[in-house]
């Protein structure tokens, strides 16, 4: 199975990911190589059987909503790469 | 014996008694780190200065008559997946090489909270991707046994530090092997619990569904012992299980008699090393001897669950690693143009090549017009090996298999090839995909002096059976005292 580089660079577009040429080359071949060892599935038939996104089976646990002491803003921002003010800071997004 | 070989129940024996001093203990074990790391790498952070002040408090609570139970002032590590307060987190990551954690994982507070002095935190792959500990940013973890070979992974720095007594014991995680098969390729004890069992609070995600911490140790007591510290159900964790701890090392009586073994035959397949077969089989006869009935089971839909696990597992990580953007907290690249310029480049450059990989598996299994095809089927493939497993358990109590098909491979053999690197998983994986607790115990050497390891897995909460058998079998075998050439 062969991914084409298109492919590639649109899934990395997705998952906020760059490549350089040759990185692409070496990602398309070896994605491609671990698809279709995946395509192994295709050997099972799967109809009616429920997918197990959990293995507990639990649902989401419900409590009170109350206030409770966590970081402080100091804290919470002291390992940001930038901040300023009391916030995280990025570059600039919003088109002039 | 020199003190930092002794398992932590012979050292805790001493410290109770007070011959041993907390602080010594300590002294002599960062010594030994000093000595021996060099040559293995299996810290990324060594805590020198915390530890001897923790150290301290301990001698000074013990000498005082507090005493905290069997981990009070005995020296552990815990891989650098686990957040600690005021301490340098990295997860083997560039992108969180500079992260200094606000808060402590749960794991390290009941570590605390028991008077354990933690030393070092360990090399581990990048964000828990990996099978040999080469995906490191730090760079690799050797193996103690031969520093030519990978100790296995991803906790193959908690294993080698365990292996190599530069620690008492270690916490690590098990995603889709990740405590078992470096604990058989170190030759100590691994045990992944029953996912839910311990809480994930503060332990850095990778693959939600199936990431589960637990103990790598010298001896079964010592797993024991550890699983009765880190277990138990946490408000902080939604998906960690209020079911009451049992105490897990006073169950362990040698007497194992009636307990019924499954033996699946999907997992003694051709391409096994031929020297792990025969340590695995030889031990299942030993403990057949010890009064367990052993019979020949199935689990159809074993050859399924590597191909199950990698869609699945890169797809909750691509999910979960999107929180690295360079905004909050870790690398973020400089003098970008653009917001949508520092999100790309920063993972580009943060990131290694193997998580890049599966980043990319995952989007591309999650992405529209895949979706069903890959993720979706995958998920429903685990419920027929999950299936497989409870038609198992109906039968038999517990399953005995090896727990990698080979011995500690050499560094660099497999990292051009990175499905030959998941293949290392095929008999580790389908217990995560199922949730159900697994342990890994040393089983034997090859004729090269490289350790082969087997591995038990059990229903659901029930470690204390395969605890049992695993201690059963380790009183009557020698195969903890040989120690590696280090």
């Amino acid at each position: 199975m062969k991914i084409s580089k298109d492919a590639v660079r649109h899934v990395a577009e997705l998952a906020r990911l760059e490549f350089k040429e040759d990185e692409l080359e070496r990602f398309s071949e070896q994605l491609g190589n671990i698809l279709e060892y995946m395509e192994k599935l295709n050997e099972i038939d799967t109809a009616g059987v429920e997918p197990t996104f959990h293995v507990l089976g639990l649902s989401t646990p419900l409590r009170e909503d109350v206030v409770k002491p966590w970081l402080s803003l100091d804290e919470a921002l002291e390992n940001a790469p930038e901040k300023e003010e009391g916030f995280f800071t990025v570059p600039k997004f919003i088109e002039d | 014996m020199e003190l930092p070989f002794l398992s932590i129940r012979e050292v805790s024996e001493l410290i109770k008694r007070k011959e041993v001093s907390p602080f010594e203990l300590t002294h002599s074990i960062l010594d030994r780190v000093e000595d021996v790391d060099s040559k293995i790498h299996a810290y990324i952070t060594i805590l020198r200065g915390e530890a001897l002040k923790a150290s301290n408090e301990a001698e000074k609570q013990i000498s005082s008559g507090t005493y905290l139970g069997a981990l009070h002032g005995v020296p552990i590590s815990v891989k650098d997946i686990f957040v600690m307060k005021g301490t340098r987190t990295t997860c083997g990551s560039k992108i969180l090489e500079n992260f200094v954690s606000p808060y402590d994982a749960m794991v390290v507070e009941k570590l605390k909270q028991s008077g354990a002095i933690i030393v070092g935190k360990n090399n581990m792959d990048e964000f828990a991707m990996g099978s040999s500990t080469e995906n490191s940013y730090f760079g690799p973890t050797r193996n103690p046994w031969d520093l030519e070979r990978v100790p296995g992974g991803s906790s193959g720095g908690s294993a080698a530090a365990t292996s190599a007594s530069i620690c008492f014991a270690s916490v690590g995680t098990d995603t889709g092997g990740s405590i078992r098969q470096p604990a058989a390729l170190c030759g100590i004890v691994g045990l992944k619990p029953t996912y839910g069992r311990v809480s994930r609070f503060g332990m850095i995600a990778f693959a939600s569904s199936l990431d589960q911490g637990g103990p790598l140790t010298k001896t079964v007591e010592d797993a024991a012992l550890m699983l009765n510290v880190i277990a138990g159900g946490d408000a902080r964790d939604s998906t960690s299980v209020h079911l009451p701890v049992p105490d897990y090392l006073g169950r362990l009586d040698g007497e194992i008699k009636g307990i019924r073994i499954g033996v699946p035959k999907e997992y003694f397949i051709k391409g096994i090393d031929v020297e792990v077969e025969g340590g695995v089989k030889n031990a299942i006869r030993l403990i057949e001897d010890l009064g367990c009935p052993v019979e020949e089971i199935s689990l159809p839909h074993t050859e399924y669950a590597v191909s199950t696990y990698y869609l699945i597992a890169p797809s909750e990580a691509s999910s979960n690693l999107a929180r690295y953007d360079g905004v909050r907290y870790g690398f973020r690249v400089p003098d970008s143009n653009s917001l949508r310029e520092m999100y790309h480049r920063t993972r580009a450059e943060g990131f290694g090549a193997e998580v890049k990989r599966r980043i990319m598996i995952g989007t591309y299994a999650l992405s529209a017009g895949y979706y069903d095809a890959y993720y979706l089927k995958a998920q429903r493939v685990r419920t027929l090996i999950k299936r497989d497993f409870e038609e198992a358990f109906k039968k038999v109590d517990i399953i005995i298999t090896p727990t990698s098909p080979e011995v500690a491979f050499k560094i660099g053999e497999k990292t051009d090839d990175p499905l030959k690197m998941y293949l290392s998983d095929i008999f580790t994986i389908p217990c995560n995909l199922a949730g159900l607790p697994g342990i890994s115990i040393p089983c034997g050497f090859t004729s090269s002096g490289l350790p082969t390891g087997l591995q038990i897995l059990g229903k659901p909460f029930d470690e204390e059976t395969l605890l049992r058998v695993a201690h059963a079998y380790e009183l009557h075998t020698n195969w903890r005292k040989r120690k590696p050439p280090i």
